[in-house]
């Protein structure tokens, strides 16, 4: 025990600076897991229903991000896209210097790709008799699509989107690399400061850990609070 | 109220279709199809599988759209390019499907009132209020808060008739509403439906259930391939020795399932 208690005891004198890297974590992952959520839905009913040209340019989107490694992203982004962007006066408003803000951007263009693949398996899971029932008694195709499709298809999207966000959590460690001051990059530092790699990159893969569980179960928990009585598909 | 079943001249016209074409993947499905429900009739469409009944069904309300033809509603011409116009036809022509397409994470009461409320513009309150009382209509007020996974299919169907019986149709088409149901539950539909008739419904209605519309239908609409080919009262047409394509047909179906039709 007491072994143990000396193997961490360098992480105590850095813990609020470890955690203040948590917190960046935790906002990363949140914004990221948003907007993937923000681009994903509108894009899944786009694959499925929208007109041939936007269904295409929704593929791409999808074949590029799932094809190009995170890490490549991060680098084509926050040094490549965004450094040049930034260049313009007009767009000079935006963050686009920032790592924070190109790490977000890039991690939630990424898992939008994947939320699209996942919402659009669920759409096409509802079946298409009840969108033909809506517009039989005067919706519209938006209409059915919003208030008949998309409650039946999120639900049935829970327990992948709860995948997405375990990739997604473990994929922000990367952000790293560009400067972002998130808990692996905290944790890092203080390993490198102490000459302690273990203890500190032990603790963080524990921090990562708790996190996943704990996501996974609060989504665990809003499936079956969300879940259609007597339904089993 | 009783209507009464003798020919009026002068019922007016609620839905008249002219000379509608309809292709499905590079087939003829519906050849020059004209039809015309005056208020209060009640027509039922027979004939083989792919016979184009249920295109037909689905055409008199949009959900296809016809190549060529035309559509009135009231006697007003409907311009099928033009979505509101779909809408409100689609409003004013209940549709009932076969395997009812109720909507599965809605509870009874919500799947007849969400069309009053998106469509409609309702309150929710008023919404409500309206989808208990079609609920009651056809027997399940007791059942308002069940989901459809927890409904036997007899009870679904009557949820998906009161559902297009809230929209105040005009006109209600039904594509064989009894065909996915188990034989047993079938009595609780067709009482429901001659409960309609009986109010004045005008009706078209696809269906297998012979000896049931010949005493509901004031007409028989024979179709095959694509084409109504014979129409006219069922009891002319089922006569003894009418020699009529309908009632070779009919007495087909009655060898098959015996006293039931």
């Amino acid at each position: 025990m007491q072994e143990i208690v000396n193997f961490f005891s360098p992480i105590a004198g850095s813990l609020p600076f470890v955690f203040s890297g948590l917190w960046v974590t935790l906002v990363l992952v949140a914004g990221a897991m948003g907007l993937g959520l923000a681009l994903g839905i509108p894009f899944a009913v786009i694959r499925v229903y929208g007109p041939a040209p936007a269904r295409w340019a929704v593929a791409a989107y999808v074949w590029f991000f799932r094809g190009v490694p995170v890490l490549v992203l991060f680098y084509l982004f926050y040094f490549g896209l965004l450094a040049w962007l930034g260049q313009m006066a007009l767009l000079s408003l935006l963050p686009l210097n920032n790592a924070f803000f190109a790490a977000a951007l890039v991690l939630g263009m990424a898992t939008g790709a994947y939320q699209t693949q996942i919402f659009k398996g669920a759409i096409l899971s509802v079946s298409q008799e009840q969108l033909k029932a809506a517009r039989s008694l005067g919706m519209s195709d938006f209409q059915a699509i919003v208030s008949i499709v998309l409650p039946q298809a999120l639900r049935f999207s829970i327990p992948a989107w709860s995948n997405e966000y375990s990739i997604v959590l473990k994929d922000s460690a990367l952000a790293y690399v560009i400067g972002v001051a998130e808990l692996m990059s905290r944790t890092r530092s203080v390993a490198a400061i102490t000459h302690k790699p273990l203890p500190f990159t032990l603790f963080a893969g524990l921090i990562f850990f708790l996190l996943t569980w704990a996501g996974v179960r609060a989504l665990k928990r809003l499936e079956q609070k969300v879940r259609i009585k007597g339904y089993t598909q | 109220m009783q209507t009464d079943q003798t020919i009026d001249k002068n019922k007016p016209r609620v839905l008249e279709a002219r000379k509608i074409v309809k292709e499905l993947g590079g087939s003829r499905v519906l050849d020059q199809v004209d039809l015309i429900l005056d208020r209060g009739d009640i027509k039922v469409l027979i004939g083989p599988s792919g016979s184009g009944k249920s295109t037909l069904l689905q055409c008199l309300n949009l959900l296809h759209i016809p190549e060529s033809g035309e559509l009135y509603l009231d006697s007003r011409p409907i311009n099928f390019r033009k979505k509101s116009e779909l809408y409100l036809l689609r409003q004013k022509v209940g549709m009932i499907f076969q395997e009812f397409n109720l909507f599965d994470h809605l509870t009874a009461r919500q799947n007849v009132a969400i069309a009053l409320r998106k469509v409609k513009k309702q309150s929710k309150k008023m919404a409500e209020q309206r989808a208990e009382l079609e609920l009651s209509r056809v027997g399940l007020s007791d059942k308002v808060d069940l989901y459809p996974a927890q409904l036997s299919g007899g009870q679904k169907q009557r949820v998906s008739i009161a559902r297009a019986l809230a929209m105040d149709p005009e006109v209600l088409l039904l594509d064989e509403p009894t065909s996915a149901l188990d034989p047993e539950l079938i009595s609780e539909v067709l009482v429901v439906i001659r409960d309609l008739a009986k109010e004045g419904m005008t009706m078209l209605m696809a269906t297998h259930q012979i000896s049931f519309s010949a005493s509901l239908a004031h007409e028989f609409v024979f179709m095959e391939a694509g084409r109504i080919t014979e129409q006219g009262a069922p009891n002319v047409l089922l006569a003894e020795g009418a020699g009529s394509r309908t009632l070779d047909f009919c007495s087909k179906i009655s060898e098959m399932t015996g006293a039931q039709a």
